[in-house]
C-alpha cells in the first residue's frame, strides 16, 4: 500500500506555549477511509490544518505524496493545496450569490484548468455526489445536505490524492449526516482517500480506520479488523 | 498557476455583484468627483468653443480707432480722417459714430435729466457692414433716409425706450432726441464685438450736422483690414487718422476683448478642476473603506480560497481588481452623468458641446489609477491572513 499522506514526529507548538499537538507520527495510505476522532481541544482540528499544509508544524516532518511539505514556499504550498488536496468543513463555506455550478468550479480555478472545461468537471462532480438536478441553484436555494454535497463535489473535482473532512456532519441533522456519510463511503468504494476529522464517536464506529487523538497525542489507531496499528503515542488521558 | 484576464475581471466583480447596494454607494463618491471634473471641463470647453464659433463668424479682423481721452475732453478726429483710412491699401471697410452728447427720450413729456442713459451717437450708413451688426428688425439709416430724422436703436436701447420691433406697413414709434421728433425705422440685434452700439440711438450724418449741431467730427472709427495685414494697418492707423498729433489716437482689436473672456473661464475652470480632483480623491477614500470592511467580512472566504489553492497573490489580485472594477464603475457612470449634465447646460445656452477626450480619458484612467492605490493596502491584508485563522472566522 503506497503512502499518500505522512506524519513524522509532528509537534506544534502556539505562542505562549500552548502544545497543540505533540510528537504525532501518522501515515495515510492510498485508498483509505479513515476517521480522526477525539474530544474538541485535543489537536484533531490542528492535525488536520498540519495534514491538508494550512498549518506548518513546530517540529517534525509532514510528506505528501512523497515530497517533505515543510520546506516548501507559501506559493509551492497554495499550488500543492489546489493539485492533491480536498477540503470539505463543517459551515461548507459555500458563497453566497454563486450558482453550484460556480461554487465546484472554483476548487478548479486555482489549479489552472480553462473555464468552459472547470464547468464541464464541476457538472460532472455535482452528478457524481447526486445533485445533477441543483446545478444552477443558490446556496440559500440548497437543504443542509445539499450544501455539503456540494462542498464534497468542490473537494473531490480536481481528483486529489486526500480528501480532507472537518466535521463533515456536524452542522446537520443525523438522518442527513448519514446521507453524507454514505457519500464519502461511495467516492471511498470509488478509490479516494478520504480522512474525516469528528468528534462524533458514531459517526467515527462507521469508518473503517479510527485514529483516537487526545490531549495533542494519538492515543489509539484501530482498524476495521480490530487491529492494533503502531500508534505515535499510547498514553491513555 | 496564472489566472487568465478574465477570470481576473470575474473575480474582481463577484464581490461586487454579491454586495450591489454597497458597491453602488461606494462607487457614487467617485462617480461624483468625476462627473465634476468633465463639467468643469465641459462646461468652459463648450462656452470657448461657441466663443470661436462666434469670432469665425464675426471676423477678428475689426479695429476701432478712437480718441485718447485728456483730461475729461476727448481730442476729436479731424473729420477727412474717414476718406484717409479709406485711402489705405487693405482696409475693405470704414465706418464711423460721432456722440453727439444729446439725450434721447421715449418723448418730450419726459424729463430731459431723467433720461435713460444712451448715448446718441451720428453714424455713417456703412456701418453695419464695418462692425459686423445685423438688425433685429426694420431698417438701417440710408443715404436717402440719413438727412431726415430717423433713428436706428440699437437692442438694449429699444427696450429702453419702449419699442419693442418696427413692424412694416406699422406707423412707426417715435421718440425724441434733444427737442426734436425722430421715427424708428430700425432696431439692431446685439452686436458682440462692439456692446457699446446695444445703448445707443444712431441717427444719420447729414441730419445731426442740420438740426443737433454736431461739428463732422468723428469719435469712434470702425475699420476692416485684410487680417494678413491687420498689424500693419494698426501701425499706420495713427499717423493717418491725425498727422499732427498721433499720439492722441488709440488704435484697439475688439475681438481681443472676447478672447480674454475666453481666457478667464479657462483660468477659473482650473481652479475648480483642482476641487473636483479633491473630490475623486475622497471618492477613493471610500472605497479604500469599503475594500477594508468588505475584506475583515469575508475572511472566511479567503481562507477557503487558499485552501482551494489560491496563492498570496491570487487573493491579493482579487482584491485589487474588485477596487478597481468598483472604482472603474465608478469612473463610467461619472463621466456619463458628467457628459450628460454638459450636453443639457450647453444645449439650455445653445453652445454646441465640447468635452475634452483628454477629460474623459483622464477621468476613467484616473479612476482605475484611483482604485488600483485604493485596493492595495485592504489586498494586501487579505492576502496576509493566515489561511487557518481565515477559516476560522466567525
Amino acid at each position: 500500500m503506497s503512502e499518500v499522506l505522512a506524519l513524522e514526529r509532528v509537534t506544534r507548538q502556539y505562542p505562549g506555549g500552548v502544545t497543540a499537538l505533540d510528537d504525532v507520527s501518522l501515515v495515510v495510505t492510498r485508498g483509505e477511509l479513515l476517521g480522526i476522532v477525539g474530544p474538541s481541544g485535543s489537536g484533531k482540528s490542528t492535525l488536520l490544518n498540519i495534514m491538508g499544509t494550512l498549518d506548518l508544524p513546530s517540529r517534525g516532518i509532514v510528506r505528501i505524496g512523497g515530497e517533505d511539505v515543510t520546506r516548501l514556499s507559501d506559493r509551492r504550498l497554495s499550488d500543492l493545496r489546489g493539485a492533491r488536496l480536498g477540503f470539505v468543513f463543517q459551515q461548507f463555506h459555500l458563497t453566497e450569490g454563486s450558482t453550484a455550478v460556480e461554487n465546484v468550479a472554483t476548487g478548479l480555478l486555482y489549479a489552472g484548468v480553462a473555464r468552459r472545461r472547470r464547468r464541464r468537471l464541476a457538472e460532472q462532480a455535482l452528478e457524481r455526489v447526486g445533485l445533477g438536478h441543483r446545478l444552477r441553484h443558490l446556496p440559500h436555494q440548497l437543504s443542509g445536505g445539499e450544501k455539503q454535497r456540494v462542498a464534497i463535489a468542490r473537494a473531490v473535482v480536481n481528483e486529489p490524492d486526500v480528501i480532507l473532512a472537518d466535521e463533515p456532519t456536524g452542522a446537520l441533522d443525523t438522518a442527513t449526516g448519514d446521507s453524507v456519510l454514505d457519500l464519502l463511503t461511495e467516492l471511498h468504494a470509488d478509490g479516494a482517500t478520504i480522512a474525516v476529522i469528528t468528534h462524533d464517536t458514531d459517526v467515527a464506529a462507521r469508518l473503517p480506520r479510527r485514529v483516537t487523538v487526545r490531549d495533542g497525542r494519538i492515543v489509539s489507531d484501530r482498524s476495521a479488523e480490530n487491529e492494533e496499528r503502531s500508534a505515535g503515542g499510547t498514553r491513555c488521558g | 498557476m496564472r489566472l487568465t484576464p478574465v477570470d481576473v475581471v470575474l473575480l474582481g466583480l463577484h464581490g461586487l455583484r454579491t454586495r450591489k447596494a454597497r458597491a453602488a454607494l461606494s462607487a457614487l463618491g467617485i462617480a461624483i468627483g468625476i462627473a465634476t471634473m468633465v463639467v468643469v471641463t465641459g462646461v468652459p470647453a463648450s462656452s470657448a468653443r461657441d466663443l470661436d464659433a462666434r469670432l469665425a463668424t464675426l471676423g477678428t479682423n475689426l479695429l476701432r480707432v478712437h480718441p485718447v481721452t485728456v483730461g475729461d475732453q476727448p481730442q476729436p478726429l479731424p473729420a477727412e480722417s474717414i476718406g484717409m483710412v479709406r485711402r489705405i491699401g487693405p482696409v475693405e471697410h470704414v465706418s464711423a459714430v460721432a456722440n453727439l452728447h444729446t439725450v434721447a427720450r421715449r418723448s418730450d413729456r419726459v424729463d430731459e435729466h431723467d433720461a435713460s442713459g444712451l448715448t446718441v451717437l451720428a453714424g455713417r450708413t456703412d456701418l453695419l457692414a464695418a462692425v459686423g451688426a445685423r438688425l433685429s428688425s426694420g431698417r438701417f439709416l440710408s443715404d436717402a433716409t440719413a438727412r431726415f430724422p430717423v433713428a436706428v436703436l440699437g437692442w438694449e436701447a429699444a427696450s429702453r425706450l419702449g419699442v419693442a420691433t418696427v413692424r412694416p406697413g406699422e406707423p412707426l414709434p417715435q421718440i425724441t432726441i434733444g427737442n426734436r421728433r425722430f421715427v424708428v425705422a430700425g432696431v439692431l440685434a446685439p452686436v458682440p464685438l462692439v456692446p457699446d452700439l446695444d445703448t445707443s440711438v444712431v441717427v444719420g450724418w447729414d441730419v445731426a450736422e442740420r438740426s443737433l449741431g454736431f461739428d463732422g467730427h468723428p469719435t469712434v472709427l470702425y475699420v476692416r483690414a485684410a487680417e494678413a495685414n491687420l498689424e500693419d494697418v494698426r501701425a499706420v492707423l495713427p499717423a493717418t487718422v491725425n498727422p499732427r498729433l498721433p499720439g492722441m489716437v488709440d488704435v484697439s482689436r475688439p475681438s481681443d476683448a472676447l478672447a480674454a473672456k475666453r481666457a478667464t473661464a479657462t483660468t477659473f475652470g482650473s481652479l475648480v478642476l483642482g476641487l473636483a480632483g479633491v473630490a475623486v480623491l475622497v471618492g477613493a477614500v471610500g472605497v479604500a473603506n469599503t475594500m477594508v470592511v468588505s475584506v475583515l467580512e469575508r475572511r472566511r472566504e479567503v481562507g477557503l480560497r487558499r485552501a482551494l489553492g489560491a496563492r498570496r497573490g491570487h487573493i491579493r489580485l482579487q482584491f485589487l481588481a474588485e477596487s478597481t472594477a468598483l472604482s472603474l464603475l465608478g469612473g463610467i457612470a461619472g463621466t456619463a452623468l458628467g457628459a450628460g449634465a454638459v450636453v443639457a447646460y450647453a444645449m439650455w445656452h445653445s453652445w454646441p458641446v465640447a468635452i475634452p477626450s483628454w477629460v474623459a480619458a483622464a477621468g476613467l484612467g484616473g479612476a482605475t489609477l484611483v482604485g488600483m492605490i485604493a485596493g492595495v493596502y485592504p489586498a494586501v491584508r487579505a492576502a496576509r491572513l493566515p489561511p487557518t485563522e481565515a477559516l476560522a472566522s466567525p
